[in-house]
């Protein structure tokens, strides 16, 4: 029988991007022990890479703004999918978390009142994002690093949770390995919050790291708790698409904040031809117009560029598919272009975006001050995740919490830029709140050990593959490409089943991914044991798709193009079937309190 | 663009060798490109670490062609192919495995380095006013992305190994950030001095010039520190001031 390293916590939060950093802090605020997890090391999680901002609605810049439109932005941009309640909280918390930021060191970009700088962003009405220029998830996650380091947390860096270990239906541990010798540690603790982050290495062409292989979904899922809206991947409208090693990495929204349009081949502005009936009205008809609101014109419309990701992702393909694309598959952003308006643009530019600057400069060999960039849709965020109590964060599985990307509810159909930051700082602190609650009302449960001995000996597997050892970097990429093609931007149930019955070959490859040599920091052992959640993750989103039978949000069926009420009513559930199998249940919506329900009328 | 060889660091805290790989190069790649190629193809156990590919989470950092270099920001196009390229790990920490050091004495140095403490809010409502220009200058130092090349050249730490006396430009970067954050009221100059060791540099640049997000570590941060290290402990009329000041 194996040994193992035991480590003890009240609370133990697995990943520390924004959203586990903030529920440690939180926990080990609250006089408990808390441990915190990590694939990586400390600071280079998800939340580094966010550029544009985190809304919230300060009103510094427009005192029109207020939680209630920010609600009501939120809910239209999810497409009404969204939990309104979690919709009411983020709202109404975000404006004290980013607060919380500043006072805990953060230095955002000032008005010239000196206070807190917000911008534009895609769906949200007012100027809600704070920022710092275009890397303000770096701010955020270094904020609550450097505070987090003198709270007390322990942080095990670089350490791969592979199984959530449970007694009874509740779950009382985690099972993990190290990766500089790849040793397994046993880890118990009376209450886990999740925040794994996303699932976008599902994809080929993807903003997402090597961690994003949608560990925190799976493992919730097969520790029993439920998982919605997996039918929801957000398609970032603008990722690089050019040179080929560099696609997919994204470029921020920030550039069509400050002003950057979106052209074709014939140098028109075609998102002025498609906007649809609910945002008529606050969308700008004309250049001009559009011009002034970005400059600060409060009576001036959005231009359509600023529309939501999933409709200006549609509008791309759809101009590439109709011959009207730029030379390598994408379409033109542009925002050199500024220069007819303001006479330093160039210096404009690279202070309001200069991590964009230097990323085309060194990686595409482009001056985005004098060219216009060429762009694309990219996989970026998932909206679905674990099902949680819009209260506490708690899963369908008592002891399990859930924040940030890996959780879901808040956004619905659709994400608007900005609100994953502040996501991740509001339902983190209260999934650490909550799970130090049920920390210190529940005893250590007992961890059983042939769950261990069985987890451990899988985990070892890899190496004893015998003559039908498969590359698993072969696997991982032949299953991105496969998802790319039949679960991506614009699906179809033919597609859909194809790629179910595809997932099957693909389990049976996984069993046979191997690993050699030995155990020391070796990527290819990783992935080999990656495989398993990002084939859960794969199922639970083409299920979902395929039980959607319309087009909302990031979810688009060219089979069903259309909106239909009837569907719009639940949310796609899917679980763990007592056979092992996936099972997937269609949930209704609680019906809407009527005073949120007023604010959505009034905000139309 | 045709194959290349690349000759990698392999080996861990007990020793190695250099291996030569060959992989074809494309239009646009980068060296961290090469590397995952070249794990995909014929070393699959092959370390490195990596996250972002955009150079904003600092994780990549290594020695190419003997230049310290982020590997997702250093284009193949930019290095001389009809000679190997190449690669290995950064030489001021321990090696865990070919590519990947042990960097966790950097983590532990931060914690030592005393945390923000602000002044009480200045509006009701709990926040703070500050303006874009006495903010620019933090601004500067927080874009620091913690990849530690320049703890990597430094030769106090990769020649002198004084790890234990010396906190390195990193994390003179980040006092300074602290230090000169508008809202900020603790004293780190003492520190600074005695067990940050700040006096072993001696300004010859070279943290600066590797430096990816061009923060320029010496002329504003370095330098800045420093002096206000020597106005406070070496000026003979401060420190006749100290011997009656109550201590802090
Ligand atoms: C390029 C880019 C730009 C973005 N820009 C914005 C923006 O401007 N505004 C905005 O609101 N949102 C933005 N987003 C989205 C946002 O950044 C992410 O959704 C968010 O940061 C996710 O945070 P998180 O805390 O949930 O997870 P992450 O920050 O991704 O952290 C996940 C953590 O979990 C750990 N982990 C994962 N699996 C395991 C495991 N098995 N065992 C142990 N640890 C594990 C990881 O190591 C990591 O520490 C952007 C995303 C990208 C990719
Ligand atoms: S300037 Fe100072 S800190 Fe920077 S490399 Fe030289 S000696 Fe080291
Ligand atoms: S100061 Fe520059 S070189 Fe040093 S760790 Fe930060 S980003 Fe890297
Ligand atoms: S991978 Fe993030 S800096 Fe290179």
């Amino acid at each position: 029988m194996r040994e193992f390293t035991t480590h003890e916590y009240d609370v133990l939060v697995i990943g520390a991007g924004g959203a586990g950093l903030r529920a440690a802090i939180e926990a080990a605020g609250s006089g408990v022990t808390c441990g915190l997890i990590c694939k990586s090391l400390l600071g280079k999680a998800h939340t580094v890479m966010a550029e544009g901002g985190m809304a919230a609605a300060l009103g510094n810049v427009d005192d029109r703004d207020s939680w209630s439109t920010h609600f009501a932005d939120t809910m239209r941009g999810g497409q009404y999918l969204n939990n309104w309640r979690m919709a009411e909280i983020h709202a109404k918390e975000a404006p004290a978390r980013v607060n919380e930021l500043e006072a805990w060191g953060a230095v955002m970009d000032r008005t010239k009142e000196g206070k807190i700088l917000q911008r534009n962003f895609g769906g949200h009405k007012y100027p809600r994002l704070a920022h710092v220029g275009d890397r303000t998830g770096l701010e955020m996650i270094r904020t609550l690093q450097d505070h987090g380091i003198h709270q007390g947390i322990k942080v095990h860096m670089e350490v791969t949770v592979i199984e959530l270990l449970m007694e009874g239906g509740r779950v009382v541990g985690a099972f993990a390995y190290e990766r500089e010798h790849g040793r397994f540690i046993v880890f118990k603790a009376k209450a886990i919050v999740m925040a794994t982050g996303g699932i976008g290495r599902a994809f080929k062409i993807t903003s997402n790291s090597w961690e994003y292989t949608g560990d925190g979904h799976s493992l919730a899922y097969e520790a029993g708790a439920d998982l919605i809206d997996m039918e929801f991947i957000q398609f970032h409208p603008t990722g690089m698409v050019w040179p080929p090693s560099v696609r997919g990495i994204l470029v921020t929204e920030g550039v069509r904040g400050e002003g950057g349009i979106l052209t074709n081949s014939e140098g028109r502005r075609f998102m002025f031809d498609d906007i649809p009936d609910v945002y008529k009205s606050s969308t700008s008809d004309n250049e001009e117009e559009g011009w002034r609101y970005v400059t600060g014109d409060k009576s001036a419309r959005r231009p359509p560029e600023l529309l939501t990701r999933d409709h200006v992702a549609r509008c791309i393909v759809r101009e590439v598919k109709e011959g009207r694309g730029s030379p390598h598959g994408g379409v033109f952003l542009d925002i050199a272009w500024i220069k007819e308006h303001i006479p330093n643009a160039e210096e404009h530019i690279k202070k309001k975006l200069p991590s964009m600057y230097h990323q085309f400069k060194e990686l595409a060999g482009l001056d985005i001050t004098k060219e216009p960039m060429e762009i694309g849709p990219t996989t970026h965020y998932v909206m679905g995740g674990i099902r949680v109590d819009s209260e506490s964060q708690m899963s369908t599985v008592p002891g399990l919490f859930a924040a940030g990307e890996c959780a879901a509810g808040l956004h619905g159909a659709n994400r608007l830029g900005g609100n994953s930051l502040s996501d991740l700082v509001v339902f983190g602190k209260r999934a650490g709140e909550h799970a130090t609650k049920y920390a210190k009302e529940n005893s250590a449960g007992q961890i059983n050990n042939d769950q261990v001995q069985k987890v451990a000996a899988w985990a070892e597997a890899p190496f004893d593959r015998g003559d039908k050892a498969e590359n698993p970097f072969t696997i991982q990429s032949d299953l991105q490409v496969m998802m790319q093609d039949k679960v991506g931007i614009v699906r179809e149930e033919k597609e859909l089943n194809e790629a179910l019955q595809g997932l099957e070959g693909f389990k049976a490859r996984a069993e046979h991914a191997s690993a050699d040599v030995n155990r020391d920091y070796n990527p290819g052992w990783h992935t080999a044991l990656d495989l398993k959640n990002l084939l859960t993750v794969s199922e639970a989103t083409a299920r979902s798709a395929l039980a959607r039978n319309e087009s909302r949000g990031a979810h688009t069926r060219i089979d069903h193009p259309d909106k239909s009420e009837e569907e719009a009513k639940g949310n796609n559930v899917v679980r763990k079937g007592a056979d092992g199998s996936m099972q997937i249940e269609r949930v209704a919506i609680p019906p809407i309190r009527e005073d949120l329900a007023q604010i959505i009328e009034e905000n139309k | 663009m045709p194959q290349v060889t690349f000759k990698v660091w392999r080996g861990n805290k007990d020793g190695g060798q250099f291996k030569d790989y060959q992989t074809d190069i494309t239009e646009g790649m980068v060296v961290l490109d090469a590397v995952h190629q070249i794990q995909a193809e014929s070393a699959p156990d092959m370390a490195c670490r990596w996250n972002c590919k955009a150079g904003k989470c600092g994780s990549c950092s290594a020695e190419v062609n003997g230049m310290p270099k982020l590997m997702c920001m250093t284009r193949m196009e930019d290095l001389p192919t009809d000679k190997p390229v190449t690669i290995e790990p950064m030489q001021a920490f321990p090696l865990i495995r070919d590519l990947v050091c042990d960097v966790s004495w950097n983590y532990e140095v931060k914690k030592k380095i005393k945390k923000f403490k602000p002044r009480k809010p200045d509006a009701q409502d709990g926040t703070w006013r500050m303006q874009q220009d006495d903010v620019d200058r933090v601004q500067e130092f927080r874009k620091c992305i913690e990849c530690f090349l320049c703890q990597n050249v430094c030769h106090v730490l990769r020649d002198h190994h004084k790890h234990e006396e010396f906190a390195g430009p990193r994390h003179y970067v980040y006092t300074a950030a602290l230090e000169m954050h508008p809202l900020d009221t603790e004293d780190r100059l003492l520190d600074l001095k005695d067990d940050n060791g700040i006096g072993y540099c001696n300004i010859t640049k070279c943290c600066t010039k590797v430096c990816p997000e061009h923060i320029t570590i010496t002329d504003n941060a370095i330098i800045p520190l420093k002096e206000r290290v020597v106005d406070e402990y070496y000026d003979p009329i401060k420190k006749l001031f100290r011997m009656f000041k109550p201590k802090k």
